[in-house]
């Protein structure tokens, strides 16, 4: 009888899946390591993975700036809602896979040295859905952007209100969009990036009210759910409905932009966005930021090792859109 | 209350007490009632000289928003409602009350015009939600909601929401933020309908009684909530039986909030109206884990970072969560 060797990777699964990822545009199979240097780009389609509250807060900010604040707040179960579950435990089984209390992580950083108050969000959790955690976290963070006169940058990724918290939930969005009112009548900027998915109450609240919309490319971005859509109405969906493009199309986004480019494009934008001193004759004077050492050598680094994957020029949204589709 | 009690008493069979479920139920089906009275109804029985306005300025006219001035005990007032239409051609025309991004620009538009007229808003809310569809998304509906609920969020004019049927969602919203919420006792408010809620959570239409009581979207429960203030009763089987009674019922109470609201200075009006939403929604502040305090961080240690090539490419890859990639929960609206 012949003796049988364990394998060490058994050939059924050549592609084990802590170690592959497949693209669900292109199906190639896809090293997660590499995958994670490209952030999370399909090196061959150019496919956006959704990116996790913690990598995203990676790609934009400056390395080692950002300070988590609000990091204790948690849901409560106001409703006592149980569907399948109950939401308590839906909720602690989601703080167990991802690792956070609940869909939103926000706090201060900085963008080339420029201070910014960040809010991101994490569609692991949940979907991504907005209950009063996520809706007091937003309005928080634009009160400190107001409190502080810094830039608010808020990274969407959400399928909408949470339906566990039932119309409290639905509340955020009143409460988000007025707290924003406020920072817009403080001439406070405030830049929106609108990640794949961003629909429902997230969109229809503070993800479409940037001074600046930024979106991913191909990202989901809409108010009602195809199926609501689909049931309501007996027509053919336009191809392409529902999509950063089709926002961009229609006039709601003002950049679509690749992933790689996206912190080179929003340090672009802060230095106009910016908010501007305003001066005791009326006259306006730009803030410059305060030197930052890290900000300036990381600049000169990236003079010394010229990396393909970081296009010193900025590239036109659609073009670089085109250049990764093809 | 006493009212209220008994009037669901009388509609009870004594013999069989109504259970919860069946009791939301019964108030989802009253609030979509084809008979029950609208916004222009409303004001027809408890308004004078009411003159309606058109259009948004910007693409057309939507018949699912009515907006305009009347005179209400003698207050001028502005208004704006959704309007279901009565039969299915009035359906038609009107979209079944569900408005596109133009109905809210319309409302907007009238809002902004009472601010500067000084006049107070009444809103009139009943809507399944804000229309889905290709014309809509086209048009920005998103963009509509979210503008329309900061706009009176800011209004420097008394704003009354009343909630007289279906409460759907974020094109309810759009025109119900106010310095007081009003519900007719068979409203009904909630985050999604009940039928998409079930289709979600229990994967079948057909739970969505189960998902309406989950959701307590009763305008008792609303109260209970805090999201509504007061819950006016209504005549006999419901509104749709003695519209004049309802109207009749509603307006001291719309009256009463408008001169209370209007005795109090602008900028305590706004800023109670900001805290009464800033106040919504349930958390607890848990002890957070030991939060390690921003290092000081040297000279050396930047340049050490720096000349480390693993926390170059923008921090570490992110193991487990980061690859999650499931289909969006999209309906969660």
């Amino acid at each position: 009888m012949p003796i049988k060797l364990p394998s060490f990777r058994p050939h059924k699964d050549a592609h084990p899946p802590d170690l592959w990822t497949k693209c669900p545009s292109c199906s190639e199979m896809l090293f997660n390591k590499q995958l994670d240097k490209a952030d999370r780009v399909c090196p061959t389609c150019g496919h956006h993975f959704r990116l996790s509250a913690g990598a995203r807060l990676d790609s934009l900010l400056d390395r080692g700036s950002f300070r988590e604040l609000d990091v204790g707040l948690q849901s409560l179960d106001p409703l006592g809602f149980v569907d399948q579950k109950p939401y308590p435990d839906r909720v602690a089984a989601a703080q167990m896979a991802t690792g956070l209390r609940d869909a939103a992580v926000r706090g201060i950083g900085t963008i080339e040295g420029r201070p910014v108050s960040i809010c991101v969000m994490d569609f692991g959790f949940m979907g991504g859905s907005m209950g009063a955690v996520v809706g007091e976290k937003v309005t928080r963070a634009a009160e400190d952007a107001l409190a502080d006169r810094i830039p608010l940058i808020i990274v969407s990724a959400s399928g909408g209100a949470r339906m566990q918290e039932g119309t409290l939930a639905l509340m955020q969005l009143a409460k988000t969009c007025a707290a924003l009112e406020r920072l817009r009548a403080a001439r406070v900027p405030y830049l929106s990036i609108m990640s794949d998915p961003t629909t429902g109450g997230v969109f229809a609240s503070y993800a479409v009210l940037g001074d600046v919309n930024l979106a991913e490319p191909n990202a989901l971005i809409g108010f009602a759910g195809a199926r609501v859509t689909a049931g309501t109405i007996a027509q053919e969906l336009p191809s392409g409905f529902q999509r950063a493009e089709f926002l961009f199309d229609h006039g709601f986004v003002d950049r679509v932009v690749h992933r790689r480019e996206l912190r080179h494009e929003v340090a672009l934008l802060l230095r106009y966005l910016a908010p501007a001193e305003i001066g005791t004759d009326g006259s306006t004077v730009e803030v410059r930021p305060t030197f930052d050492p890290i900000g300036f050598l990381s600049s000169l680094a990236d003079k010394v090792v010229p990396d393909a994957s970081q296009p010193e020029e900025p590239v036109p949204a659609r073009a670089s859109r085109e250049a990764a589709d093809g | 209350m006493v009212d209220r009690l008994l009037g669901r008493s009388r509609e009870a069979p004594p013999d069989a007490p109504l259970d919860a479920k069946a009791d939301v139920w019964r108030r989802v089906q009253l609030a979509r009632n084809l008979r029950r009275p609208r916004t222009l109804e409303l004001l027809g029985e408890m308004a004078e000289e009411i003159v309606e306005l058109h259009g948004d300025r910007g693409f057309g006219d939507d018949a699912a928003i009515v907006a305009g001035f009347a005179r209400l005990d003698g207050h001028r007032i502005a208004f704006v409602g959704q309007q279901k239409g009565a039969d299915t051609e009035e359906n038609i025309r009107r979209n079944f009350g569900m408005p596109h991004p133009e109905g809210y620009r319309k409302s907007m538009r009238v809002m902004e015009l009472a601010e500067r007229l000084g006049l107070p808003i009444v809103t009139f809310v009943d809507v399944p939600g804000a229309h889905p569809g290709p014309e809509s998304e086209e048009r920005g509906i998103a963009d509509a909601i979210a503008r329309s609920v900061g706009l009176m969020s800011r209004l420097r004019t008394p704003i009354v929401a009343v909630i007289t049927g279906e409460g759907g969602s974020g094109g309810a919203l759009a025109i119900a933020v106010g310095d007081v919420v009003i519900a007719l006792e068979n409203a009904v408010y909630s985050v999604i309908s009940p039928e998409g809620c079930a289709s979600i959570l229990w994967r079948t239409a057909d739970e969505a009684a189960t998902a309406a009581l989950a959701m307590k979207m009763s305008a008792d429960d609303q109260q209970a909530l805090g999201v509504v203030d007061i819950v006016v009763p209504e005549p006999g089987e419901g509104a749709h039986a003695d519209p004049v009674e309802t109207a009749r019922r509603l307006r001291p109470i719309i009256v009463g909030e408008l001169e209370r609201l209007g005795r109090l200075p602008t900028d305590e009006l706004v800023e109670a109206r900001y805290r009464r939403y800033r106040a919504m929604g349930a958390y607890t502040e848990v002890a957070a884990p030991a939060v390690v305090p921003p290092p000081v961080r040297g000279l050396g240690d930047r340049l050490r970072d720096l000349l480390d090539p693993t926390r170059w490419s923008g921090g570490n890859p992110i193991p487990g969560p980061s690859r999650r990639d499931e289909p969006p929960a999209r309906e969660e609206v």
